[in-house]
């Protein structure tokens, strides 16, 4: 059990790492990207395709495809989600929804229905693992994994703490119309915001692929396990992202140590659970109701 | 004394309109005397893309609640029946009482969901919606995604089951469009298009927000849970991948954004379309399905008010009003 839960917490590294982007994205434009995890099987298959028709190592390949995606996001906040934006709140759900059906079909009729892994390219590392005191094996990817979202968010800090652009995506984060009236070009720190986004999905996508297989249709599931790490750890916190993936791995580890199929519903159900406690804690009717019901 | 005006809430249009609508309610009434066994099989089918596409306008385009799990209260309705037949009940009583059920479990999931916005309130129905398709899976009776079949409808003879299915699809059609127009009409109605102009200022004016949504909430589960359970009738199959995929959810927002958001008649305009389109071109499989997305794209950032609302925007025409308009008589005594 030790080692299951050893192994959830890096498992949660996996979905903290595609959260990160959600979250991030979230944060500084308000729009949930409902193709968001589309995208990062779109990722999986660039580097697929790099590695199977160009033996070109998936590492090396996200030298190619992390600036490609990045470009992807900037173009995809300036054309599409900002136009989107201004007509409401609810108007992007329906874009970027209609965005993630439009991949998942497209990627469908290019890649066809085979399910592919990147794992072949990887050599050793896919399966290669240490041994911890005490007996544990840990994943030499799985450790790799977890660096890389830890080193992310670090650096999404840092760079939101100490940079211009940083700070003008912060403010745009606050109140678009305020920043451009202290001279900060919104739609510019939005735009580099959905190119940093876009970036943090490239790498979602290459470790998604090394770990498990991918086929077209992948992107709604990875979207749900995104979502409900940013929700657990606290919509638009990065690092409380973190935690609710590895929250996420953890309910579900449990869920399927108590039945066979309660892999996914454990997780499910510990989003559900903390949506309701926030609600409970949150809701002013509650403590009217208390304060009835205990009269 | 007579008033300088007057205030209707039929135009000549929709006098035309409505006249028109019973000339089609009556036509697809005898239908089934004329049409052949597959023709009447797409009609049911038509008829349930209405519902879904009322539905889920209902819920987005008036209740400002953009859902992507709505898939859930389909793969319910036909669950449920599916259930309840197992005890024995006819399954045309069945599928009634699985709607009802239904959305007995969406009142109760109201005081939850309701408080999630926006783009949360989206997703947590897909994440609602996928946990309900693992319970389902976990029913002895579901057999998994293996899934099972309606076997009690074998009772009836397969020509006298087409045409009772036909028939009893339109009549739950047109009781739920009569339910959302009478509901729109109503004083309820006013407090809807409150909502959907400015959330905060029907608030304001006194309207309980809340309350308001979870009516459109039941009734679009309700709906959709009757469209689920009709869909179950005429395919006899239930595996839960196909009823619980996100896909239904994808179709609804077709129709709904080509047709036209928060318009009564571009739902059912949308469904139309919808249905032609899946005639013509469902064959063509995965191309298809990227129209349909890319529809959606665009759709969502260059006609978001839809076909219908051009319509009405360019020619003033309401077939089926829901507000008032004052007519100036000039007769001042």
């Amino acid at each position: 059990m030790t080692s299951n839960l050893l192994q959830a917490v890096f498992l949660g590294g996996n979905y903290a790492l595609i959260a990160v982007g959600l979250s991030f994205m979230f944060s500084v434009m308000r729009i949930i990207n409902l193709a968001h995890g589309s995208l990062a099987v779109l990722s999986s298959y660039l580097l697929f395709v790099l590695a199977s028709k160009f033996g070109i190592n998936p590492f090396l390949g996200l030298l190619i495809v992390v600036p490609v995606m990045a470009a992807l996001g900037w173009i995809l906040q300036r054309y599409i989600l900002d136009r989107s934006a201004r007509g409401g709140e609810l108007l992007p759900v329906l874009t970027t929804f209609g965005l993630a059906i439009l991949l998942d079909n497209l990627m469908f009729q290019r890649f066809g229905a085979d399910t592919r892994s990147l794992a072949p390219y990887i050599g050793d590392l896919s399966w290669d693992a240490y041994e911890l005191p005490g007996g544990f094996m840990v994943g030499k990817l799985q450790i790799l994994t977890l660096a890389t979202v830890v080193v992310i968010i670090a650096a999404l800090q840092l760079f939101l703490k100490k940079t211009q652009l940083g700070r003008s995506i912060r403010a745009t984060a606050m109140d678009p119309d305020t920043a451009g009236l202290v001279g900060i070009d919104a739609k510019r720190a939005s735009a580099a915001a959905a190119a940093i986004a876009l970036a943090t999905v490239a790498l979602a996508g290459a470790f998604l692929g090394m770990r498990v297989t991918f086929e077209p249709y992948s992107g709604g599931m990875q979207l749900l396990a995104a979502f409900e790490a940013t929700v657990i750890g606290g919509l638009g916190s990065l690092w409380g992202t973190l935690l609710g993936g590895i929250v996420l791995a953890v309910a579900q580890t449990l869920g399927a140590s108590i039945h066979p199929q309660g892999f996914l519903l454990g997780g499910h159900l510990a989003f559900l659970a903390i949506l309701f406690v926030r609600l409970l804690r949150g809701r002013a009717f509650v403590s009217a109701w208390l304060t009835r019901a205990r009269a | 004394m007579t008033k300088p005006y007057a205030i209707e809430r039929w135009t000549p249009a929709s006098r035309l309109g409505l006249t028109g609508i019973a000339i089609v309610v009556a036509l697809f009434g005898v239908a089934p005397l004329v049409l052949k066994a597959g023709s009447l099989d797409r009609l049911t089918a038509l008829f349930i893309y209405i519902m879904l596409a009322a539905m889920w306008n209902a819920l987005a385009g008036y209740g400002g609640l953009v859902s992507i799990g709505q898939q859930m209260f389909f793969g319910l309705g036909a669950y449920v029946t599916i259930r309840i037949a197992d005890f024995g009940l006819s399954p045309f009583l069945a599928i009634f009482v699985a709607a009802i059920i239904v959305a007995a479990i969406a009142w109760l999931l109201s005081f939850i969901m309701l408080y999630l916005k926006g783009g949360e309130f989206a997703i947590g129905m897909w994440v609602l919606s996928a946990f309900t398709h693992l319970l389902v899976n976990l029913d002895g009776l579901v057999q998994g995604e293996t899934g099972t079949s309606l076997i009690s409808m074998n009772a009836y003879a397969a020509d006298n089951r087409r045409i009772a299915i036909y028939l009893v699809a339109m009549g739950s059609m047109l009781m739920l469009l009569g339910i959302l127009y009478a509901l729109l009409r109503s004083k309820t109605g006013a407090a809807i298009q409150a909502i959907r102009d400015n959330e905060v200022a029907a608030t304001s004016v006194g309207v309980d927000v809340i309350k308001t949504k979870r009516k459109l909430f039941v009734l679009a589960a309700f709906g959709i849970g009757l469209a689920g359970a009709l869909w179950l009738c005429t395919a006899l199959t239930f595996q839960p991948k196909t009823y619980f995929s996100v896909q239904w959810t994808a179709y609804m927002i077709f129709m709904v954004l080509v047709g036209g958001i928060g318009k009564f008649e571009g739902a059912i305009l949308g469904a139309v379309l919808f249905f032609i389109i899946e005639t013509w071109f469902g064959a063509t499989g995965v191309w298809y399905l990227i129209g349909l997305g890319l529809a959606a794209v665009i759709f969502s950032l260059y006609f978001p008010k839809g076909i219908w609302g051009a319509v009405e925007q360019r020619f003033g025409i309401t077939l089926l009003p829901i507000g008032y308009k004052l007519r100036i008589t000039g007769d001042e005594t």
